[in-house]
């Protein structure tokens, strides 16, 4: 089955690689997103350091829905996802070869956008770790619902406007519990950000289990 | 994939039952509006503010029912492929959805007077109730995006069951974050009501556990029919394509 995973979230990558949609529209957006915050905020650099962490998760919660929209998007065309049910792959391997996919290219994003607020807003890191392991498993969580609902809106009339109202309150707790953790990584806020990672690794085995649960159904139902 | 046989359908909505259990429910109102209003007493710190408890309390309760039960339909169609446990569950998470939105509009009146803000954001059971709420909205949206009717059965429950994930959370989270919640713990069982105020507020609970069986009955119902109208409108037009191929190959061969 690793070979299976590897082998789809491989077949996504250098479908990406090759559009090169991610690093020419999406870190662009990413970026414009992080720009259109600071007039929103008025350039207010004290306000804008303390919104950062929640301006961060908020800007890959945007990401994430163009990146799942473009992961669904790939095997929709041209019947690609029958071929990959013909193609005698366990779903589970399928549910999380496209989870890792996007997961690589999110976290891929998320190092540019610490890059833009380290330099836009004047964040101050304290803990590199605390910030790593935060976009680590927050980012495993929101592979696996955005893998799963991309899935659920597969094929469907209205996707682009359904994905986000489903995703985005499930990513809710992410926004929370990786907005807390990246506070403390900041300084921004005195919390236990290392005890909101807890949270989220919950969160994010909650979403694989329904995923690698459920995934088979949709793929061979919808 | 062929759709799932429908073993017995009602021909309407109304039944002696749900007669019955409307009338207990007009009835029940009545009472509890005249309790709620002038029986009750008010509270030395809420004043009038705590009479929203009587709509808010059995609203919250109602909300994990139906959304249980949309959980628990929401299994049995994706175990057994059973279109009334799936019609059940579409039904309940309307009404869920409702007793959701009441949940958190009494709660904000009443949070005004009482914590003086309308929404506290450092609230767990605040915030867990409203992405409950947009959770299953979005179970409503998938509901109406047309197509295969088997096809989004499958897809809500899916949803049905992520959202299920949030309910223990919501109503846990006075408990597990009690640091971190302007909410008390039970209303019900904390032991601080006055009698005729908690006698009320369980009237409220069964008034409003009424109105939900009844509803259910008469949006299943109504479900039910909704299907067979689509699945007999099916057959007619199959049988009248053939009928006209028939025709069509009995004027061929003369």
């Amino acid at each position: 089955m690793w070979r299976d995973i590897v082998l789809v979230a491989g077949k996504d990558l250098r479908i990406e690689s090759r559009s090169r949609v991610t690093f020419s529209q999406v870190v662009p957006f990413a970026g414009l997103v992080l720009v259109l915050f600071g007039f929103a905020l008025d350039a207010n650099r004290p306000v804008l350091e303390r919104a950062t962490s929640g301006l961060f998760w908020i800007t890959v919660m945007f990401v994430t829905t163009l990146a799942v929209q473009r992961s669904t998007s790939i095997e929709t065309t041209d019947g690609a996802r029958r071929a990959l049910l013909l193609a005698g792959i366990e779903p589970v391997a399928v549910f999380v070869g496209k989870a890792a996919a996007i997961a690589v290219q999110l976290l891929a994003v998320e190092l540019v956008l610490v890059g833009g607020i380290v330099v836009l807003y004047g964040a101050d890191i304290e803990s590199f770790a605390l910030v790593a392991a935060t976009c680590l498993v927050a980012t495993v969580g929101i592979a696996g619902a955005g893998t799963l609902l991309g899935a659920l809106v597969a094929g469907v009339r209205a996707r682009e406007t359904v994905l986000p109202i489903l995703l985005l309150p499930v990513l809710a707790p992410v926004l929370i519990g990786a907005t807390r953790a990246f506070d403390d990584a900041l300084g921004s806020v005195a919390v236990d950000g290392w005890a909101w990672l807890g949270m989220l690794a919950g969160f994010g085995a909650v979403n694989l289990v329904l995923g690698a649960l459920t995934y088979g159904v949709l793929l061979e139902e919808t | 994939m062929t759709t799932p046989a429908i073993s017995e359908a009602p021909v309407h909505t109304r039944s002696t039952t749900s007669r019955l259990l409307g009338v207990a429910v007009l009835v029940g109102l009545v009472a509890l509006v005249v309790l709620g209003f002038f029986g009750a007493p008010e509270d030395d710190e809420q004043a009038d503010a705590v009479r929203l408890i009587f709509v808010h309390v059995p609203s919250a309760l109602l909300t994990y029912a139906a959304f249980s039960v949309t959980a628990v339909g929401s299994v049995m169609w994706l175990w057994k492929r059973s279109v009334w446990w799936d019609l059940v569950a579409h039904g309940s998470a309307e009404l869920g959805v409702i007793f959701c939105g009441l949940t958190l509009f009494t709660g904000s009146v009443w949070g005004r007077p009482t914590w003086n803000t309308y929404w506290d954001w450092g609230d767990v059971r605040l915030v867990t109730t409203l992405i409950l709420f947009l959770l299953m909205i979005g179970y409503l949206a998938v509901r109406s995006m047309g197509g295969d009717e088997s096809a989004i059965a499958t897809r809500s429950a899916i949803v049905a069951l992520i959202a299920a994930v949030n309910l223990p959370i919501v109503n846990r989270s006075v408990e597990w974050w009690f640091d971190r919640t302007l909410h008390q713990k039970s209303s019900l069982t904390d032991g601080n009501l006055e009698d005729l105020t908690l006698f009320t507020l369980l009237l409220g609970v069964v008034v409003w556990s009424i109105f939900y069986v009844w509803a259910m009955i008469h949006r299943f119902r109504v479900g039910w029919l909704e299907r067979e109208l689509r699945v007999g409108d099916l057959d007619l037009a199959i049988e009248q394509r053939r009928a006209e191929a028939h025709a069509a190959g009995d004027g061929g061969d003369q």
